[in-house]
């Protein structure tokens, strides 16, 4: 394929996985920023929420929307309250100590994970998309007729993936409102800057921890929703989207949003775009070597303050 | 673990059963009077867990159907098999602490069963070390490349430098001659992309291209426009759970103009064709290891096959229509298991001071044929490379189904041998 | 007794019944320990950077690894005997250390973590695009006529045994010394409060890349015994599963001890044999059991026990 289109695919590949990338990473950035802790089974609860997608999809009938519809509502919900039962059992037992609290939830990570293989088992499973038509898209060619258009072979994006990127920022944007505008949301951003004089001021800081982690792994779990209609569900799918969201999240910023958003962008589009210049495996070298040292030269993330 | 201690169980009964008729003939009872009753002891490595759990599940009930079969004939050397099966996570160090588990504490005869690489790889020196027979159900290079040991033998499932080169004249003939590869950047792809270029070179055939994939990449559309445009053929070869979504977005990406697509059924291995976004594959080829869709001129072996395992003609289970089978594969453990008893029986194996005796009995076998034991075909046996070399299959698919249009002869696998074990140490 | 010779005693006690169960315990336990040992003599390395100087790294697979493939290739490309491979091994694994550390010690916290975790997967990455010499993901095995260090065979597995309790020993003995001198005080001092170490006039960067390599190299010398005792070289081991290993067997075992470490190891290999032989839902059952820990025995089995029973264990 000619160099342009190729760049075209690959943004608009890389703009899907960051979109994704930018609602499971919010989900980590929140709890982060609220309960300063490491939650390693964050990638767990976004696997939940493809394996509930599949649940729901698969046991309601008719038309692939339904089901769709259901696992968007149900997804999110069943893997927020896993959470808050998480946070209720375990975490608020060991006072969210950050060294107890990775290893706990490293064994919830492996609680989680087998009890999926024993219900769900060791496949990956596959849930239809609501919609998805093939929209071949057109380039420009200097020719000696002037310039024309033709459809370079293979230069196209599906309506369900461009679905994704709009639901997606929706749904960041409605977050953000949620955020500044709602009492919840400001009860959250409160305990978030100062837990003591939150505490003081009559906040119940514990119930507000257990609803930030519900919120927390139901992001996660509405991320995975949007991308197993292109992906599939499986039991291990949880390790990748957990390891690029602590990247995320840390070149973001701790606890802001833009930042998140932004690194979200960054890391995804880079990984599509730097694979159009080098093999692919040289490729995800290069990327995580050059996220590692935009850390190395900026400790604080893009959007962090300096530590005082 | 000790999987399904309750089969364990039944079989064992089943064998005692079936031993006892056995024994009422005059001369098998005497033969069996000489051994001791014990059952023999089958030490089954699983992928249980980890990234090869799905595999791990059909090779599990293939082993057991096949134990089950060897018990309701009569067991081998009139003592019952009992399989203890133990999961390795499907991770190299477990696997080999899972092989000395077998050696030291179960007591086991022989080892079995390992299907991915690097476990084999990781084990096979344990395995050397502890003197107990590993057979393995891998299809990688790595036994009859000659990295490994005299304890470990692959004589079930033809590997895949044989697999590969034996594409390449139907490609070239039928499909065309200027071929783009895409394949996992692993050993596993690393040896797809080495012999088959090698091999299509030799029948005046390019690759155009070859496109490696990133292990534990999900997302392969911003991948293909590296394919030339010029690419008559797309050979395609993924394993891992992000195989539907390679295939899917595949489709997407060629829309209704695509060229020749060629693949190793491990890119759809326990995954049904009629999931959403496959219909492109109409028309396109893959290999098989064995024909998962019954095929009009089934043979009774394959149709008992399938009847023990649990799989119906679409080779998905019985019992679940969506559970697709591993079927290009599982065979390799019930022919396995086959070769073990065949292996006892010939060398009189009475117990683990006999191993160096059934290895050599192995080693000395050569022709096998197609019947009960074998049901995916005939197979040659190399004693010096431990490697087994077996007929391949080329399927189309057709309305959904695969359809077998190519059967390769065996001599199509061979390759020149690159180690002979039979002179090395045990 | 003075301090240091009661630290001594303390640390010759258990080598000593080590040795002693070489001897005794049967085939498949003798085994399982030899593994142990060489992976608790990873854990002491990561122990070292954790436990005493306050650094969670999410990367140590990267130094385990170094230690393992500087060792393997050694052996496979150069033909160098085990012995100068081992230590080629362990040089590779100290030279990755210092360039990783002096990057990664620019940042602190969870930023640490992120960026050891990075260049771990950029390592893990580099042995796969490197595949025509590593075999990338199935790894390699090493020859049985090389593992042998001066015409002791490692393949035996008594010698294997003896030869990874002496690397665990050396290892042992050579931290215990470090952590209850003046180098260990002034790392405790960084973990509890790196301003007031600042202010004592100790220069903190340059104590936390001492430390860092020192971790990074121990954890390379076990790589590379890994690799030679147990004779195959992979790139599993820099996968990320086992960067974090060894911070479930040091928080297991007792954080900033020098035998919790050991004990972290033994506890979650046999808790992961144990339970595998009961149920296929081992996981399940080594979650819990972590959950469990974490609940009733926060600083480990170890530093739970010198907290409540005996205060003056090393």
């Amino acid at each position: 394929m000619d160099f342009g289109p190729h760049l075209l695919l690959a943004t608009f590949e890389g703009a899907v996985g960051a979109a994704v990338l930018a609602l499971t990473a919010l989900g980590l950035s929140l709890v982060f920023g609220v309960m300063r802790v490491v939650n390693v089974a964050h990638g767990e609860f976004f696997m939940l929420g493809a394996v509930a997608a599949w649940f729901a999809a698969s046991h309601l009938g008719g038309h692939p929307a339904i089901g769709f519809v259901a696992a968007l509502i149900v997804a999110p919900i069943f893997a927020a309250l896993i959470a808050i039962l998480v946070d209720s059992l375990v975490l608020k037992r060991v006072d969210y100590d950050p060294e107890a609290t990775i290893v706990a939830t490293i064994g919830i990570l492996y609680i989680i994970q087998q009890a999926t293989l024993m219900t769900y088992g060791p496949e990956a499973r596959p849930v239809a998309p609501p919609f998805s038509h093939r929209i071949a898209l057109p380039w420009l060619e200097f020719t000696e007729n002037g310039i024309e258009f033709y459809y370079p072979w293979g230069l196209s994006v599906t309506t369900y993936k461009v679905f994704v990127i709009a639901a997606a920022a929706s749904i960041l944007l409605a977050f953000r409102l949620f955020l500044s505008r709602s009492r919840m949301g400001l009860v959250m951003q409160a305990t978030r800057i100062d837990r003591e004089t939150a505490q003081a001021f009559g906040i119940p800081v514990g119930r507000v921890y257990s609803i930030v982690f519900g919120v927390g792994a139901g992001l996660a779990a509405l991320a995975a929703v949007l991308i197993v209609p292109i992906q599939q569900a499986h039991y291990l799918m949880g390790g990748d989207p957990l390891l690029l969201s602590f990247i995320v999240v840390i070149i973001g910023g701790l606890g802001s949003i833009r930042g998140t958003v932004m690194a979200a962008l960054l890391i995804g589009m880079s990984d599509g775009i730097i694979s159009v210049f080098f093999s692919p495996t040289l490729a995800k070298i290069i990327a995580t070597v050059l996220v590692a040292m935009v850390l190395v030269h900026r400790p604080q993330g893009l959007y962090g303050k300096k530590p005082a | 673990m000790i999987k399904g201690t309750n089969t364990a169980r039944r079989t064992l009964l089943k064998g005692a059963v079936a031993g006892g008729l056995v024994a009422a003939s005059p001369l098998v009872s005497r033969f069996a009077q000489a051994q001791p009753s014990a059952p023999l002891r089958i030490g089954f490595q699983q992928h249980s867990t980890g990234i090869g759990a799905a595999y791990g599940r059909w090779y599990g009930r293939t082993t057991e159907a096949a134990a089950a079969k060897i018990n309701a004939d009569g067991g081998i050397n009139g003592r019952p098999v009992e399989i203890l099966a133990e999961d390795d996570g499907t991770d190299p160090r477990r696997g080999a602490e899972v092989v000395g588990k077998f050696a030291n504490r179960h007591n086991c005869d022989v080892a079995f069963g390992t299907l991915f690489s690097h476990v084999v790889i990781g084990s096979a020196p344990a395995a050397g070390e502890l003197k107990i027979p590993y057979f393995v159900v891998s299809e990688g290079h790595h036994v009859a490349s000659g990295m490994l040991n005299r304890y470990t033998l692959q004589p079930g499932i033809t590997d895949v430098k044989s697999q590969v080169q034996a594409m390449a004249p139907f490609i070239s003939e039928n499909l065309g001659k200027k071929v783009t590869m895409i394949f996992p950047d692993f050993a596993f792809g690393h040896d797809h992309r080495d012999f088959f270029t090698e091999a299509i070179e030799r029948r005046k055939g390019q690759v155009l291209a070859h496109i490696p994939i990133p292990p534990t990449e999900t997302s392969f559309t911003r991948y293909f426009p590296k394919i030339p445009r010029d690419t008559e053929v797309i050979y395609h070869v993924m394993v891992g759970p992000a195989v539907l979504t390679f295939v899917k977005e595949m489709g997407e990406f060629f829309g209704p103009s695509r060229p020749e697509i060629f693949g190793f059924i491990d890119s759809l291995e326990a995954v049904s064709l009629d999931s959403a976004g496959l219909e492109f594959l109409d028309g396109t080829y893959f290999w098989e290891g064995n024909p998962r869709y019954a095929q009009a001129d089934q043979t009774d072996h394959d149709k008992a096959f399938r009847a023990a395992v649990g799989v119906d003609g679409t080779g998905a289970s019985v019992s679940d229509p969506a559970d697709v089978s591993t079927y290009a594969h599982m065979f390799g453990c019930w022919e396995t298991l086959h070769v073990i008893k065949a292996g006892m029986e010939a060398s009189g194996y009475r117990g683990p001071g006999d191993r160096a005796r059934l290895i050599e009995a192995v080693e000395a076998m050569t022709t096998m044929d197609e019947g009960p034991a074998h049901p995916q075909g005939p197979k040659l046996f190399n004693g010096k490379t431990h490697q087994v070399f077996g007929r391949q299959y080329i399927s189309r698919v057709e309305g959904g189904r695969l359809v077998r249009v190519h059967a390769t002869s065996i001599e199509d696998t061979f390759y020149a041998d690159e180690v002979d074990y039979t002179t090395w140490s045990f | 007794m003075s301090q240091g010779l009661r630290s001594t005693v303390l640390h010759l006690m258990p080598i000593c019944v080590l040795l002693v169960l070489c001897f005794v315990l049967p085939a498949y336990h003798r085994d399982n320990f030899a593994r142990i040992l060489v992976l608790a003599t990873y854990a002491m390395g990561y122990n070292m950077l954790f436990g005493y100087t306050g650094l969670l790294s999410l990367g140590h697979a990267l130094f385990f690894g170094a230690g393992m493939y500087g060792m393997g290739l050694a052996v496979l490309h150069g033909g160098l005997p085990a012995a100068p491979a081992f230590l080629a091994g362990v040089a590779t694994a100290a030279v990755v250390s210092l360039v990783i550390a002096a990057l990664a010690l620019r940042t602190v916290g969870v930023a640490f973590m992120i960026v050891t975790l990075m260049f771990a997967q950029a390592g893990y990455l580099l042995v796969l695009y490197f595949g025509s010499w590593t075999r990338g993901d199935e790894g390699f095995v090493i020859a049985r006529d090389m593992r042998n260090i001066g015409g002791f065979d490692l393949t035996d597995p008594v010698t294997r045994y003896l030869a990874a309790l002496a690397l665990f020993s050396v290892v042992l003995l050579t931290i215990a010394r470090m952590v209850h001198g003046a180098f260990g005080h002034v790392l405790v001092g960084i973990r509890e409060n790196e301003a007031r170490a600042r202010m004592l006039g100790y220069d903190v960067r340059a104590h936390k890349l001492a430390a860092a390599v020192v971790s990074g190299t121990i954890a390379g010398a076990a790589g590379a015994a890994y690799g030679l005792l147990f004779g195959y070289v992979g790139a599993t081991f820099i996968s990320v599963q086992y960067s974090i290993y060894p911070l479930l067997w040091v928080i297991l075992g007792g954080a900033g001890t020098t035998l919790g470490p050991l004990i972290g190891t033994f506890f979650m290999f046999y808790l992961i044999d144990w339970s595998s032989g009961l149920t296929s839902a081992y996981m399940l059952v080594a979650g819990m059991v972590l959950v469990l820990l974490v609940l009733f025995a926060r600083t480990g089995i170890l530093g739970e026990i010198r907290k409540r029973w005996v205060p003056w264990l090393p």
